[in-house]
């Protein structure tokens, strides 16, 4: 069975909006994009689309309740609330530095979740 | 009565004022001092914990606090510059005499040879935009719904709709949803989104969220707590057509219906403004009517990137440090730009002929109305200074481009930026 998809590129301004044709889960045509670039962005948006995370997770003993976090690779874009469930479970404790794993190989998915600032203890 | 000195006194340490704290310093400043209201610095950036920051100015992509990361790094490198926190500045003088309190010294007068007023800017408010109906609890700004959400750990509803397409809306929506709200609808008055392309598909269409372009709400609706709002669709002069109302239901509403440039000092002081930015009027080297007052970031007009304030915030700092040493001219012949046909705001609205040459001629505008295939036109007198094809202009993404240093020596006693067709 024949699908049209329509997408629209974030790559540039520009924001083309173009048709990818999917054929059984797999791209075979794309129009209306002006550049490779969105042409590749719009295949991979049909194929396998992927997002990066940010969110918190509770912290103790800090100068703030939360503490914010980041995936440190883009994860598929379907498991994605999946992932933010899983934080939600997810408490550490002050101190904390930037970049420190908060929870690492995420739901498998071999990205880690790291912290995106510092957080001082308070005392 | 606690009396302070600094050369460079710089109001708001977000990241304007922490990019003119370091370059002030690095441009010889002998004392920096940044006075800043909240219990850290970092500004607005420290509750945007989402991706997509730095892209221009570190070449890499950060969230908020890593790009506030960054800067506050830099500026604890540096033993010239002072942070105050949980420090509110009360007036500022025309002498440069600034008031402040704070629990530590409670009331201080802070001598100061050169000011940076770098105040960023404020959310409009259901009040500026007049939403008729009750009352109730649950109407948030999205910018302070954003700071319970990432910083303080409370949830301000399970039911939200959004009226505003501005980008911190759509980043609300999907924050919402990744937190297990349900957001119902974003509305928008306008016939186009205000926000980036980005934000409308990873925060709205990821989502499934629906975006209701030339809407509005005509109707708050709940007695404590927000019940539901009545929406409906607006003519080409924003007037909402009877017939086309519906409900939907909500504990939470935000508002993401744009920015002001937070300027009650800068009015009190009786620097000269811009209606249209609701800025003060900066030369290109970010200095303000008043000489040794200078202005950087989204106080002087709001900006769509932080890079782009980062770099507004290097300018007016390198600049004051040079006026605090007595070496910048004040005086001298300055072009006017202004802003013509399909050109809202362009900023700085002066040029100093006779300052540095080595001070880029970077205009920063935004369009009208959003436009295809335009060419924008810099031009003063007969004589063109730059022109170049746009193959899109948004009122959302600011338009950025530098007047050639070849071409200085053309530029008479207006500029005239406009797009053309």
């Amino acid at each position: 069975m024949e699908e049209k998809r329509r997408i629209s590129c974030i790559v540039c301004p520009v924001s083309c909006v173009g048709e990818v044709t999917v054929v059984e889960g797999k791209a075979t045509g794309v129009s209306g994009f002006t550049c490779p670039r969105g042409q590749a962005y719009a295949m991979e948006e049909v194929t396998a689309p992927k997002r990066t995370l940010t969110s918190t997770v509770r912290i103790d003993g800090g100068e703030l309740p939360l503490l914010p976090v980041v995936s440190q690779h883009p994860l598929p874009k379907d498991r994605i609330i999946e992932c933010a469930r899983c934080l939600a479970t997810v408490r550490v404790a002050a101190p904390i530095q930037e970049g420190e794993v908060i929870c690492a190989d995420i739901l498998g998915l071999k990205v880690n979740i790291v912290a995106s600032r510092n957080m001082e203890a308070v005392h | 009565m606690y009396e302070h000195k600094a050369e460079v006194v710089i109001i708001g340490g977000g990241p304007a004022g922490l990019a003119a704290a370091v370059s002030a310093c690095d441009n010889g400043a002998d004392g920096v001092l940044v006075l800043e209201r909240d219990r850290e610095a970092g500004g607005i950036l420290q509750q945007c914990i989402h991706n997509g920051f730095g892209l221009h100015h570190f070449k890499q992509e950060l969230t908020g606090p890593g790009y506030a990361g960054r800067y506050l790094q830099q500026v604890k490198e540096r033993p010239n510059i002072n942070v105050m926190l949980n420090t509110m500045v009360l007036s500022v003088a025309e002498d440069k005499t600034i008031m402040a309190v704070n629990p530590q010294y409670g009331v201080m007068r802070i001598a100061a040879k050169a000011v940076i007023f770098t105040m960023g800017c404020r959310e409009r408010t259901r009040g500026a935009i007049r939403i008729p109906g009750t009352r109730p609890a649950g109407v948030f700004t999205a910018g302070a719904a954003q700071r319970m959400v990432n910083m303080e750990g409370y949830l301000p509803g399970k039911k939200l709709v959004i009226l505003g397409s501005g980008d911190i809306g759509l980043i609300m929506a999907r924050r919402m949803m990744l937190e297990g709200a349900e957001v119902q609808a974003a509305l928008e008055i306008m016939p186009y989104c205000n926000g980036l392309t980005r934000n409308v598909v990873q925060c709205l269409e990821d989502y499934g969220i629906p975006l209701y372009l030339s809407h509005t709400i005509v109707a708050i609706h709940g007695k404590d707590r927000v019940s539901g709002v009545t929406c409906a669709r607006v003519d080409e002069k924003m007037q909402p057509i009877a017939g086309t109302e519906f409900d939907l239901e909500c504990d939470c509403l935000l508002l993401s219906v744009g920015l002001i440039p937070e300027n009650e000092l800068s009015r009190e002081l009786g620097l000269t403004m811009d209606p249209l930015t609701a800025g003060p009027v900066v030369d290109q080297l970010r200095q303000t009517s008043l000489p040794g007052f200078f202005a950087a970031g989204n106080v002087v007009h709001v900006h769509d990137l932080v890079d782009f304030v980062s770099e507004e915030g290097e300018i007016a700092g390198k600049y004051a440090a040079r006026y605090a040493a007595g070496v910048l001219p004040t005086d001298g012949p300055v072009a006017l730009v202004k802003a013509t046909d399909g050109i809202r705001t362009a900023v700085p609205q002066v040029i100093r002929l006779n300052a540095d040459d080595t001070a880029t001629l970077r205009l920063y505008m935004r369009a009208s109305k959003p436009e295809r295939q335009v060419t924008l036109v810099i031009s003063s007198g007969d004589q063109t200074l730059l022109e170049r094809k746009l193959p899109v202009a948004k009122p959302g993404e600011m338009i950025v481009a530098e007047i050639p240093a070849d071409k200085r020596g053309a530029i008479k006693d207006s500029i005239t930026v406009v797009l053309k067709h």
